[in-house]
């Protein structure tokens, strides 16, 4: 019991963005909304951002900005366990600006829709289409 | 439907929790994330490109590459969405709902905005040119210049905001952007190393190859920035014009 | 300048619920303009996880894209469609 509850708080992080995986999923598939559906694509997008941001977290680190890094000559002496892991918040950066650029498409997808159907909800406009 | 969904939700849940057991611990300084590439950037960085923050010396020098296609997405989409909304004619009649009338001027909002803006646009430069030493950079300043427009346009209106900042120079600035990036990668291919290999432009601008990693860094960053600010306010403009630009919300 | 990262556990334990509780409401609001802002609280909410992952650029490009023009993009397609949704 002690052991799976050590388990369960040891990684909390991975269950949240799990959890947050799950909930984008179904609002992506089930929901009749369209713009409900574009919300459920960025909750998505952001669960899988906390998912690689949690990878690269370390225990007893520091922001990946190496301190008094300008100016000085010598930098043998840098400890890597001393920063967090910088790689993933790189991807993870770019992927934010380009979710951006992407949400932005779809919400014109979406007005151009409103515009020659009326409706954004689902099944009206597989309706609107099949007559 | 419905059902069905969250069945396979629940799937894709139960199978992600069995994988979880394979997960690094929390808060590893060994998992296999963290041993193999990171280090090296990590050690090497300060030696390598004089540049402290670790982050922005990845995304514009290391992974410069990746960064400039990153840029042309941007670019992209702000070119598709002006593609699928943007109608110059009003002859098609307006579907959309009517929208309640502006009532007026808000002189408390107006006056706020013009307070807010500047210093706005100040911190998005000293964001973009402070981006190796702090938490900052291209993207950053970037949205941060483009969101000052977003609040000028919608305090006062869309119709003011594009006379100073007109659709054909939100273009023009978007494709800047990106020619800055790729003619700094270019320049390096010409005076003969590899493309975005900024040690390249010591010679030309007299300083050590160090002090050019640094260099050509910020002249990357800038031209990011450029590109994502018109391409925000190009984004906003559309979406809420329903592509006439001729009022915003 | 190094964290201890046993004082991270109170932070978490009170955003990762709240983040979830953000993520169900976005989802299930019927006014499209009331999910559109909580959409942005849970950007933000978002964010300050990062931070406390010490991710600043992240956390940074996230309050800037996220919570900022994310949320003004959704709110304006929101006011050109019809507010109210059916589910």
């Amino acid at each position: 019991m002690d052991n799976v509850l050590t388990y369960i708080v040891s990684g909390y992080n991975y269950w949240a963005a799990l959890i947050l995986i799950m909930i984008g999923m179904y609002g992506m598939i089930a929901k009749n909304n369209l713009l409900k559906k574009v919300i459920g694509m960025s909750i998505f997008q952001s669960a899988i951002i906390l998912f690689y941001i949690s990878i690269s977290y370390k225990s007893n680190a520091s922001i990946p900005i190496i301190a008094h890094g300008h100016g000085v000559a010598d930098h043998t002496a840098i400890d890597p366990n001393l920063y967090v892991n910088p790689l993933p918040h790189v991807l993870m950066l770019t992927a934010i600006v380009v979710g951006v650029a992407t949400l932005g498409v779809a919400l014109a997808v979406l007005q151009k829709i409103y515009r020659v159907h009326g409706t954004i909800e689902e099944d009206e406009i597989l309706e609107s289409i099949k007559e | 439907m419905k059902r069905l969904t969250l069945l396979l939700t629940l799937i894709l849940g139960a199978y992600l929790i069995w994988s979880v057991e394979d997960l690094p611990e929390w808060g590893d300084p060994t998992s296999p994330a963290s041993t193999y590439l990171s280090p090296h950037y990590i050690e090497n960085i300060v030696e390598e490109t004089s540049v402290p923050n670790l982050v922005t010396a990845i995304l514009a020098d290391y992974r410069g590459y990746d960064t400039m296609f990153e840029t042309v997405v941007v670019f992209c989409a702000g070119l598709t969405v002006l593609t699928i909304l943007r109608r110059t004619e009003r002859k098609n009649k307006k579907v959309s709902t009517p929208r309640p009338q502006r009532e007026g001027s808000d002189i408390i909002l107006q006056n706020t905005a013009r307070l807010l803006i500047p210093p706005m646009q100040l911190f998005a430069l000293y964001v973009i040119a402070h981006g190796h030493h702090s938490p900052g950079g291209g993207f950053q300043g970037g949205v941060i210049l483009g969101a000052s427009f977003i609040l000028l346009a919608l305090s006062y209106d869309l119709k003011k905001t594009l006379k100073r900042f007109k659709e054909s120079s939100m273009l023009f600035y978007s494709g800047l952007g990106v020619l800055i990036y790729a003619g700094i990668g270019v320049v390096c291919l010409l005076l003969g190393k590899n493309f975005l290999a900024y040690a390249a432009w010591s010679n030309f601008l007299g300083i050590t190859e160090l002090e050019a990693h640094s260099h050509g860094m910020l002249g990357v960053e800038i031209g990011v920035a450029i590109t994502v600010m018109a391409i925000m306010f190009s984004l906003y403009a559309d979406l809420a014009s329903g592509g006439d630009l001729d009022e915003g919300l | 300048m190094i964290l201890d990262n046993t004082i991270l556990w109170q932070f978490d334990v009170l955003l990762l619920p709240m983040v979830i509780i953000c993520a169900l409401a976005a989802l299930t609001i019927k006014d499209l303009v009331g999910a559109a802002i909580v959409t942005g609280a849970y950007s933000f909410l978002m964010c300050l996880l990062w931070t406390e992952m010490l991710a600043v650029d992240v956390a940074f490009t996230e309050a800037a894209v996220g919570a900022g023009v994310s949320t003004i993009l959704l709110l304006a397609t929101a006011l050109h469609i019809k507010r109210k949704a059916k589910d």
